[in-house]
């Protein structure tokens, strides 16, 4: 047994390369030149300090719906696949937006929802999915005024204290950003995949491309890219606009190694679908971002 | 550019990938041209990597923002102007914050023309309340799509919802804005769109509300620019 000071690189080599022919142990105060065992010490210590991923009651798998750009269509694109799915599973749309929440809108739900008898808020139900957003517990005109820790702290309770019971794929419309939000989900919850949403914009895909970097930074699946707003077909004379460019999804999906899950056409039967709490999957199930929605569930 | 996790300005502006540089009173704007008219501030110059996304909680945030206004040496500036993410979180209590001892002419708020745009738009309304923001008016943009071909418009993002909005908060309605895909091209490729399309509908909209919001304050956007002193 002997303690020595080593003051340099090659000590350390030298001494580690003695111990594996020699069966000597070694310890060294250096992290750099610590063995394997003691590095995976360290790092489970570290990850004490780290949230631990929880389940959330009720749900089998979390989905998250991201887009890294504002206005790119996220929540319109997480309802319209949410409702796709629930044909072939159970589903349930959990609204993160907290300053933006769509949701009640566009699944045309309001009121404020009850309470079970353990103290679980009863996720209001339309169109057979169940859904849970702040848009029931806040006014239209009020603000939502907080800082991230109070935004988080509200996502985690309408996730871990709703009623979900039963729910296949729970899919979660978070807000716009790689912000610190999003960082948090993919931290504090079992995520099975997150989908990105974009338009074929460049400053969209940009944005796109840091969300899918965030992603797999903290090791949350990335299913694959929904590019959103492709062409615009007149319904006068059938020419196609690409107004917002085109296959920006497709070059994004090579240089992050994810897929292209689907294209969803500009098309304005979507957003009087969105605004009217109408879906256009059910309201006009053959029309082109139907069957383009459908795709992408299947 | 206080939209730190989606830095769009650089791009739009020409101006992607350049960098910042020091001197002793501080950091030097970006600069769009010679004539050193346009200068831009953005995180987007900062990251070593432009892809790499910034996760960043609200302290370091609000630090990064307040770097913005007081650490970079904008000269004589008649106006700054504040592009905020979407949203009433951490970067808008910042700047609402960093900005309590200088006199902000107000606010301007985007909005498309859907009733879920629209219901997001009058949160913000909210907010300008809440923190004594005034409240200059409101922009309906992607308001209406001429087709190139047949010059039939539609509504794709519906139509009137902006204006709508205004009419029920009472503030002023500035303007619509129709869809112009070379104005989304002109933003990939960091063109002057309203140089380069000056005769385009888009164009002229926009000249028209830039002008409405000058003169409604009665110049006195222009005559402040003596006092706006953002150190």
């Amino acid at each position: 047994f002997g303690l020595c000071n080593l003051k340099n690189v090659g000590s350390h080599r030298f001494l580690q390369k003695l111990s594996e022919q020699k069966g000597i142990y070694w310890f060294s105060s250096s992290s750099y030149f610590a063995s394997d065992k003691l590095k995976e010490r360290q790092e489970e210590l570290m990850k004490r300090g780290l949230p631990k991923r929880k389940p959330i009651p009720g749900v089998k798998h979390v989905l998250l719906v991201s887009s890294g750009k504002g206005g790119v269509g996220k929540s319109t694109t997480a309802v319209n696949l949410a409702l796709a799915l629930s044909k072939h599973k159970s589903v349930g749309i959990l609204d993160a937006d907290i300053f933006g929440p769509s949701i009640p809108t566009m699944m045309n739900i309001s009121g404020n929802p009850e309470l079970t008898p353990d103290n679980k808020m009863i996720p209001p139900t339309n169109f057979g999915v169940k859904c849970m957003s702040i848009g029931f517990l806040v006014d239209p005109d009020q603000a939502v005024v907080w800082r991230g820790p109070m935004v988080m702290g509200a996502i985690t309770k309408l996730l871990m204290e709703t009623d979900w019971k039963g729910v296949d794929i729970l899919m979660v419309d978070t807000p716009p950003g790689t912000g610190d939000i999003l960082l948090s989900l993919a931290q504090t919850v079992h995520v099975s995949g997150a989908i990105v949403v974009t338009t074929p914009q460049k400053v969209a895909l940009a944005d796109a491309s840091k969300g899918i970097d965030m992603f797999k930074k903290v090791g949350v699946n990335v299913l694959g890219i929904v590019e959103n707003m492709d062409g615009f077909v007149c319904a006068n004379c059938g020419h196609i606009t690409h107004i917002f460019g085109r296959d920006g999804a497709r070059t994004l999906a090579e240089k992050s190694e994810t897929k292209v899950l689907g294209g969803i056409a500009l098309d304005p039967t979507v957003m009087v679908g969105a605004d009217s709490g109408k879906p256009v999957v059910l309201t006009h199930p053959q029309s082109t971002p139907a069957i383009q929605y459908a795709q992408i569930a299947k | 550019d206080i939209d730190l996790c989606g830095p769009s300005i650089p791009r739009m502006l020409g101006v992607h990938g350049r960098e910042v540089h020091q001197h002793d009173a501080g950091w030097l704007p970006v600069y769009t041209d010679n004539s050193q008219t346009l200068g831009v501030m953005s995180i987007g110059f900062l990251l070593g990597n432009q892809d790499d996304p910034v996760v960043w909680r609200g302290p370091k945030k609000t630090a990064m923002i307040r770097q913005f206004l007081s650490d970079v040496t904008w000269g004589e500036l008649d106006v700054l102007v504040i592009d905020t993410p979407p949203g009433t979180s951490d970067e808008h209590i910042a700047v609402m914050e960093a900005l309590k001892d200088v006199k902000v002419d107000g606010a301007v708020l985007v909005t498309t023309p859907q009733a879920v745009a629209v219901g997001d738009v009058r949160r913000e309304l909210t907010f300008c309340k809440k923190t004594k923001l005034k409240v200059l008016g409101i922009i309906e943009n992607m308001s209406g799509f001429v087709c190139p071909h047949c010059t039939e418009c539609t509504n794709i993002f519906s139509a009137g919802g902006g204006k709508s909005l205004a009419e029920h908060a009472k503030v002023p309605f500035l303007g619509s804005v129709p869809i112009e895909p070379n104005l989304a091209l002109a933003a990939e490729t960091g063109q002057d769109f309203a140089s380069s399309f000056a005769t385009s509908e888009a164009a002229i909209r926009f000249k028209s509300i830039f002008e409405n919001l000058l003169l409604d304050n009665n110049g006195t956007v222009a005559e402040n620019s003596g006092d706006m002193d953002t150190t």
